[in-house]
């Protein structure tokens, strides 16, 4: 394993391996044991888009495992860049560190940078495009609220046109040989490029209540009031697709809910503190799987 | 003498490319510019064959081939046959081959794509099906049809 471009350069067997690494790292994640495994590598985060969940996270997740990060956070660092190509930019970072995260707003940014670095590239989104370690810690989050990745039923709700995390998402989860579930208005349904590749069992529903009692985990995504011309079109759409803590009383007791974050009003806060909300510690998951990554990237050298 | 003789005489030197999709000669001609080359050429539009129903025929007087003219045919046309012509026999006869990564040659019609951003990164397209063509961006993942190539 060179460069974490999408999740397809990682096949089952390194999913697997990533997520137990990921579990056995818990401890490190929150701060309770203390690791220098990655002590005196540097990480370079290269953040030509603003994205502080993502940066945040692979910063705190390199400093747990004692290692030190270099980068630039600022959207206006493109113009200090100015003249410079991507990959030029690339080969001087990848000089001064021993893995680099980027995100760009260009779709395939990673993996050119992937073909001009000596050291691994991650992908920590590429417009449109790729966000691999956001599907890790889909992954891992599922594994550690469920217990297994294997045969589950999984609805995904809300905007699943646009919303790149349920596509990499679906795609992966295909390979765990799960049902798929795929409940949003007929405007934001899951495109056909993403169906025609899924080889299991997945139908396509306008509403929750007809399937919520079959499933195992419900991921939830933001529908986007910019994906509509009439403001009223889009609060009746978001208002048919919100969770609130009545709605779930049909779900199976261990069902759980997942959402990318940040969350508009599309899962009501009364969710939050019941048995379904597992959201805040999937936001939490992106710490040890992001550790697992960079222990595998730069440690194993 | 057969009909196509007699429809278009041989040529010295050059290329013939025979065994052309049906209908896909003229399309052919414009992608690869011979138009407006200053050579003599000749096409030849729903030919009857003994290998397919119909074919085209172009035959392209003192000018062979490069290997980029050849990748372009073998997107716009991949059972065509490209004959080398010296002094009215044939030199070579290339079994043109869609290659695995097919570089420089198609546009990718993703905007945002990072290949149509940046200076001094040319497309690439990995094959993905040889028989219904499907072609797919190795940077931003677009795939595309036979339908829908756009070359540069």
């Amino acid at each position: 394993m060179k460069h974490i471009v999408s999740i397809e350069d990682l096949d089952n067997k390194s999913i697997m391996s990533l997520l137990k690494r990921a579990s056995e790292l818990l401890p490190v994640a929150e701060g309770k044991k203390k690791s220098d495994k990655l002590k005196g590598k540097i990480l370079s985060t290269c953040f030509f888009e603003p994205s502080t969940r993502t940066r945040l996270s692979f910063e705190s997740a390199m400093q747990r495992l004692g290692g030190s990060c270099i980068g630039f956070a600022d959207p206006s660092a493109t113009s200090h860049l100015k003249g410079e190509t991507l990959s030029d930019a690339i080969r001087m970072v990848s000089g001064y560190s021993d893995a680099v995260v980027l995100r760009h707003p260009r779709e395939g940014a990673a993996k050119l940078a992937s073909e001009v670095s000596d050291v691994p590239i991650i992908n920590g989104g590429d417009g449109a495009g790729q966000h691999p370690t956001q599907t890790l810690l889909d992954l891992f989050t599922i594994k550690e609220e469920i217990g297994k990745l294997e045969n589950l039923k999984v609805g995904m709700l809300g905007d699943l046109r646009y919303g790149r995390t349920v596509h990499s998402l679906s795609q992966a989860l295909d390979r765990f040989n799960t049902k798929l579930y795929f409940i949003s208005p007929e405007s934001l349904a899951m495109p056909d490029h993403v169906t025609d590749e899924l080889t299991n069992d997945w139908s396509t529903h306008q509403n929750l209540e007809s399937v919520l009692s079959e499933l195992d985990v419900l991921y939830v995504t933001r529908i986007q009031k910019e994906r509509f011309p009439d403001v009223e079109d889009y609060k009746r759409v978001a208002g048919a697709y919100r969770i609130n803590s009545e709605l779930l009383n049909n779900a199976k007791p261990k069902m759980k809910i997942l959402h990318p974050l940040p969350r508009v009003d599309e899962i009501s806060t009364n969710v939050d503190n019941t048995k379904h909300a597992a959201y805040f510690r999937q936001a939490f998951n992106g710490i040890p799987v992001r550790m697992a990554l960079l222990e595998k990237l730069i440690g194993d050298k | 003498m057969s009909d196509n003789l007699l429809r278009v005489q041989p040529i010295r030197n050059g290329t013939v490319i025979d065994h052309i999709k049906a209908s896909r000669g003229k399309k052919v001609l414009d992608i690869l510019n011979l138009s407006g080359s200053d050579t003599t050429i000749s096409l030849l539009i729903n030919v009857q064959s003994k290998i397919q129903k119909r074919k085209d025929i172009i035959k392209i007087e003192d000018r062979e081939l490069n290997e980029i003219e050849i990748e372009k045919l073998a997107l716009l046309s991949p059972d065509a046959i490209v004959n080398i012509i010296r002094n009215y026999s044939v030199a070579d006869k290339i079994k043109i081959e869609i290659p695995e990564f097919i570089s420089e040659i198609v546009h990718c019609p993703n905007e945002n794509c990072i290949c149509n951003n940046e200076r001094s990164v040319s497309t690439n397209f990995k094959l993905l099906n040889k028989e219904n063509l499907q072609i797919k961006c190795t940077y931003c993942g677009r795939k595309m049809d036979e339908e829908n190539i756009n070359f540069i």
